[in-house]
């Protein structure tokens, strides 16, 4: 079989389709995955202690376990208690979660990472708790947090390829199955590869653009440290 | 409005961390418009009498009270008289990630309440108080820390305060940024606002002040106008500390 009829018919449409699915993927669990990584932190560093053990459980039990049993479980052992997903969905909560309990982590150090005064001016104004962790500590904790974020973003990229152990012909699957039908494996997973080049490198741009437009003016981080 | 009504009210504040008695019943009165300044050496209280004064730090006993109303064990209300209590902090503690403007307007909106354009009116006009209007849209990275205290002076003032603590507002800063931060506060002085000033600018103490509390281990030891502790000689301690701190100066 001639190699360009192998790439344009039959591998690129095959990895396109592919693509679609694990931008779905991502798409559908980046967002609550952040919201879920903000929520965990904010209850473990100021919550109620208990909600903050909570937190800190979790986090411990999602970093402690790999996210292919937590898959495993979603998908092929909660059925024998009644409650079952579809494969996709399966794959889109394991995801949330893990990507909550790292996101939760990096938020956390960033929370850390705030002076006490700007709590202390921020409740000196008659603000209440969550009034200065929502307009004063969060908005500047994010943005220490963003490097950190953005690395767990790529992981998840990366990670969505687990959905295809659940039966979800993602990137990763969709190259596998065409490697496997057409005996081309090199070809196949190169290419694979490469598309998976491509969505870090344009994470990667995007993160840089964004670090820079909410960079704080006057600040180090605003500056690369080879000028100081 | 009755000058010579008390609008806070202080009594018997005592405070301890680990064991140590850092407080040791303090009382006075503060009357409208007036200016006490405290002084005295490290360590004995000062800063943290402030913040048992709006209950950033919990008093293990004693009582405040603004405008007759109890603001120790008030609960949820806190918030309410914290709006009605300003403060101004030795190291700023300017929101680091909004500008002066901004910094000034954040508890205006979300705090009482404001309409956008409201409270960005009222934070021009706070900010102008303090000389700082051409500077609303800079961060506070990119102020001097003179510019920076009289921003957050203007972030306290925007809340319209019954008082203002201020906690060693120039001890980070300079001679020469000292004085345009003190000039700000000698305007708001004159103007009537009523002020609590722990601080170790003598000049300031004696041109300002109608009261200066000179504080020793966790107490008020000497209590009078500037002119009175200074120079009628029944008291020597503060005489006495400030005779150290030239004698360190000279050396």
């Amino acid at each position: 079989m001639d190699q360009t009829v192998f790439l344009f018919d039959i591998l690129l449409p095959a990895l396109l389709q592919g693509l679609i699915v694990t931008l779905q993927l991502i798409v559908c669990s980046a967002p609550f995955g952040f919201a879920l990584g903000i929520a965990v932190a904010v209850g473990r560093q100021y919550g109620h202690p208990a909600i903050s053990w909570f937190c800190k459980t979790f986090v411990f039990l999602i970093k402690g376990t790999p996210l292919l049993l937590l898959l495993f479980i979603l998908y092929f052992g909660l059925p024998s208690i009644g409650i079952t997903f579809t494969a996709f969905t399966a794959s889109v909560i394991g995801f949330i979660l893990c990507n909550g309990a790292y996101n939760a982590e990096y938020i956390r150090g960033a929370l850390i990472s705030i002076k006490d005064g700007q709590m202390v001016a921020a409740r000196s104004l008659g603000m209440t708790r969550w009034q200065a962790i929502r307009n004063v500590i969060l908005p500047q904790a994010l943005r220490r947090a963003i490097p950190g974020l953005s690395n767990e973003f790529i992981y998840l990229i990366k990670y969505s390829s687990l959905a295809y152990m659940l039966t979800v012909v993602e990137l990763a699957g969709a190259g596998k199955q065409v490697a496997t039908k057409y005996f081309l494996y090199t070809e196949s997973f190169a290419a694979v590869g490469i598309v998976y080049l491509v969505l870090v490198s344009i994470t990667t741009v995007a993160v840089n653009i964004l670090e820079e437009k909410v960079a704080i003016p006057g600040t180090v981080r605003a500056t690369p440290a080879a000028q100081l | 409005m009755n000058n010579n009504e008390i609008v806070l009210k202080v009594e018997d504040i005592h405070k301890s961390f680990g064991g140590i008695e850092v407080l040791r019943g303090v009382s006075f009165d503060v009357r409208r418009g007036e200016t006490k300044v405290f002084i005295g050496p490290s360590g004995t209280g000062k800063s943290t009498l402030l913040r048992c004064i709006n209950q950033l730090t919990i008093p293990d006993r004693g009582k405040v009270w603004l405008d007759g109303e109890e603001v120790t064990n008030s609960g949820a209300r806190i918030n309410h008289f914290r709006q009605k209590i300003g403060m101004v902090f030795q190291n700023f503690f300017l929101f680091d990630h909004l500008t002066a403007l901004k910094n000034v307007e954040l508890a205006l909106l979300k705090v009482r309440g404001m309409g956008k354009a409201e409270a960005r009116e009222k934070a021009l006009t706070e900010l102008r108080q303090v000389g700082m209007e051409d500077w609303a849209d800079h961060y506070p990275a990119e102020l001097s820390g003179g510019q920076a205290q009289r921003v957050s002076i203007a972030r306290a003032l925007a809340m319209d305060p019954d008082v203002i603590l201020f906690d060693e507002p120039t001890s980070a800063l300079d001679p020469e940024l000292t004085r345009e931060v003190l000039e700000v506060m000698k305007k708001l002085a004159r103007n009537g606002m009523t002020m609590l000033v722990v601080t170790h600018e003598m000049g300031f103490a004696c041109s300002v002040a109608n009261e200066v509390l000179f504080m020793e281990n966790g107490v008020v030891a000497e209590q009078g106008s500037p002119d009175l502790l200074l120079n009628d000689p029944q008291f020597t301690r503060m005489k006495d500390f400030i005779g150290r701190i030239d004698s360190r100066m000279s050396d």
